[in-house]
């Protein structure tokens, strides 16, 4: 069980090693950089040092309590990404399926609303531009 | 009371600068607003649409009208896109 954020690539087979021992299922969601616009250069990605690691520990805990998890971990990069490459990622365990889906669910709606991250799109030209948050996250949370 | 303001994304491009320290006597996150947005225009710019700004008050988000009492850092940024 545990929270990270980092600037440096992960490595999926290595995050699951000895993750969820004793599980009946795990799901691991991994989030990576697109270019929706079709011209950009790369994604910075900016944090609150502090907050978030005690929020991604905050949410890990409450989807632990409230799906009963066997284990869970949550991996966030910071800094400047390329398009394709990996920027955060969720494992989940439980002893069924269903719970270890929902649960891993429940985190990326969270974290994507209230985890202290920001995004920036740096163009090919050069100029940058802040990601705006969408309604839809906001209203994404209500289903929990 | 001394508190450790701290901006982010585009709330400290605007400002200028991450953090400052700041005397205030500001009962509540909402005095506090007040306050930094009379200091000049970058401040005011930055805290003309609250709608845009999200506060933590100890690194806890928090809303407006939460009281400071007791606080050492507050932090404005806009609303989170990770993930």
């Amino acid at each position: 069980m545990s929270a990270r954020v980092q600037t440096a690539a992960f490595d999926l087979a290595q995050e699951l090693q000895g993750f969820g021992a004793g599980a009946g299922a795990v799901v691991t969601f991994t989030g990576v950089v697109r270019d929706d616009s079709g011209r950009m250069a790369a994604l910075e990605l900016e944090h609150y040092p502090g907050m978030t690691e005690a929020t991604m520990n905050e949410y890990g805990a409450e989807a632990a309590r409230r799906f009963d998890l066997i284990d869970w971990r949550i991996v966030h990069r910071h800094g400047r990404l390329g398009v394709g490459e990996q920027i955060m990622f969720v494992a989940t365990a439980a002893r069924h399926r269903r719970a270890a889906f929902e649960a891993a669910d429940y985190l990326m709606d969270w974290l994507k609303s209230r985890a202290p991250f920001w995004k920036r799109e740096i163009a090919s030209d050069g100029q940058a531009e802040w990601v705006q948050a969408k309604d839809s996250d906001e209203t994404s949370l209500l289903r929990w | 009371m001394v508190l450790e303001v701290l901006y982010f994304a585009w709330l400290r491009e605007r400002i200028g600068q991450p953090r400052e320290t700041i005397t205030t006597e500001a009962r509540t996150v909402r005095d506090l607003v007040a306050q930094l947005a009379a200091m000049d225009d970058w401040h005011a710019q930055a805290f003309a649409d609250m709608r845009a700004v999200r506060c933590a008050v100890d690194q806890k988000l928090v809303d407006l009208d939460t009281p400071l009492d007791g606080a050492r850092e507050v932090a404005f940024f806009p609303p989170m896109t990770g993930g």
